[in-house]
């Protein structure tokens, strides 16, 4: 692991050195700059070039969900050691004046914070599924959402390409499982589609999500021998241990359950989304083709309007 | 009359939720997912099986198809210690 780790060290320094990522002196949080910010446009706007045909209906949402909303979603049964929640400080004036003392001395000072009813975003879908219950039953079509926020996700590392704070771009189909799984895989050509177009290796692969504890090791293996996860998985820092960037996740009808999410005939909807990590698609990008995208191939240039 | 392993399955089955069917109606190796358990009823069907048998499944047999029927609980049970018919 201390060879992987070196590598990740490697290539933020490369990173931070170069001016592409900005340290704000915490594991997993970087500001990005100009140029950063123009690769992950072009990201953006060569999923759109794809994806804006299908006629998504547009969502932004802001990098936070309700409490309630986190509740619902079932995320707190599997994975709750990612979840962020948002505290505030509730005291009165004398409690204000307590907390100053204790900065002063440099100690905690965080006593008085309390949750307050915003949770951080832990996927950009997840302001989605409420959002469509609320209008009854869906028609006979279903619905697809493009969505893209940032989204929270606690787990420090000295990995560039495990932020703990990030953007997801991402296509949401609710509807019937024919409907979904037609989603998906159509996604799962284009997704290849796209990253290839990028000229950076990959591969696609079974996988599941990072749930918390021993329950979670039997929802792992479950989302594996259900193949209800695919990844498209790109070297970065790692030959052995390629990075998701883009994930091919199929829900059954856990959020249509959650939020009682019904299709046209009555039926719990099933779901699906693809979801596209910009950043660590940027990051790959960076990694295969240089750190200045102006000497990148020029066909790569052209899929990212660069 | 000993009572067998899945009689006592069946019993944290009945009334929960867990299943869509009724687990009366289902036989002993009838598909539990295809009678509507969820991945997350599993998760709860796994740690109600661990409080009352007094056991901890080991990383092996935390698997979908280690639940897929009262049978296939059963024998993970039996295998991990748990006696066949308990008085």
């Amino acid at each position: 692991m201390t060879v992987l780790a070196d590598a990740h060290r490697a290539y933020r320094d490369d990173l931070l050195r170069e001016g592409l990522l900005i340290s704000m002196g915490v594991d997993g949080l970087y500001g990005r700059s100009g140029a950063f910010e123009q690769v992950v446009e072009g990201i953006n706007a060569a999923f759109s070039a794809v994806g804006d045909p299908d006629g998504p209906e547009v969502m932004r949402f802001p990098p936070g969900i309700g409490k309630l909303q986190l509740e619902q979603s079932g995320y707190l049964k599997s994975s709750p050691q990612l979840v962020g929640t948002v505290h505030s400080f509730t005291g009165n004036d004398r409690d204000h004046r307590a907390m100053l003392e204790r900065i002063d001395k440099h100690g905690d000072w965080t006593a008085e914070q309390k949750t307050t009813e915003v949770a951080l975003a832990p996927a950009a879908c997840y302001g989605v599924y409420p959002a469509i219950a609320a209008r009854g039953r869906m028609a006979q079509d279903g619905a697809l959402v493009d969505v893209y926020t940032y989204c929270f996700r606690h787990e420090p590392s000295i990995d560039p390409a495990r932020m703990q704070m990030f953007r997801q771009r991402e296509h949401v189909r609710l509807g019937s499982e024919t409907q979904a799984l037609a989603f998906r895989k159509l996604w799962m050509e284009r997704g290849r589609a796209i990253i290839g177009s990028f000229a950076l290796p990959f591969e696609v692969e079974v996988a599941n999500d990072p749930f918390f504890g021993r329950t979670g090791k039997l929802l792992a293996t479950s989302q594996r021998e259900e193949t209800l996860k695919f990844e498209l998985l790109v070297p970065i820092t790692s030959k052995e241990h390629p990075t998701a960037c883009v994930s091919f996740n199929y829900h059954r009808d856990l959020f249509g359950r959650a939020w009682k999410i019904e299709t046209d005939a009555g039926e719990t909807a099933h779901t699906a989304c693809v979801g596209f990590g910009v950043e660590r698609i940027a990051l790959a990008l960076f990694k295969h083709h240089g750190f200045a995208f102006k000497a990148w191939p020029r066909s790569v240039r052209d899929v990212l309007g660069l | 009359m000993p009572l067998p392993v899945q009689a006592r399955v069946r019993t944290l089955l009945k009334n929960t939720g867990w299943l869509q069917a009724d687990i009366e109606t289902l036989a002993d190796d009838a598909d539990l997912y295809a009678a509507g358990l969820t991945s997350h009823a599993t998760v709860n069907l796994m740690l109600a099986l661990e409080e009352a048998f007094d056991i901890e499944f080991p990383d092996r047999l935390l698997r979908r198809r280690t639940f897929s029927s009262v049978d296939a609980i059963a024998e993970a049970l039996v295998e991990i210690g748990v006696q066949k018919e308990a008085a």
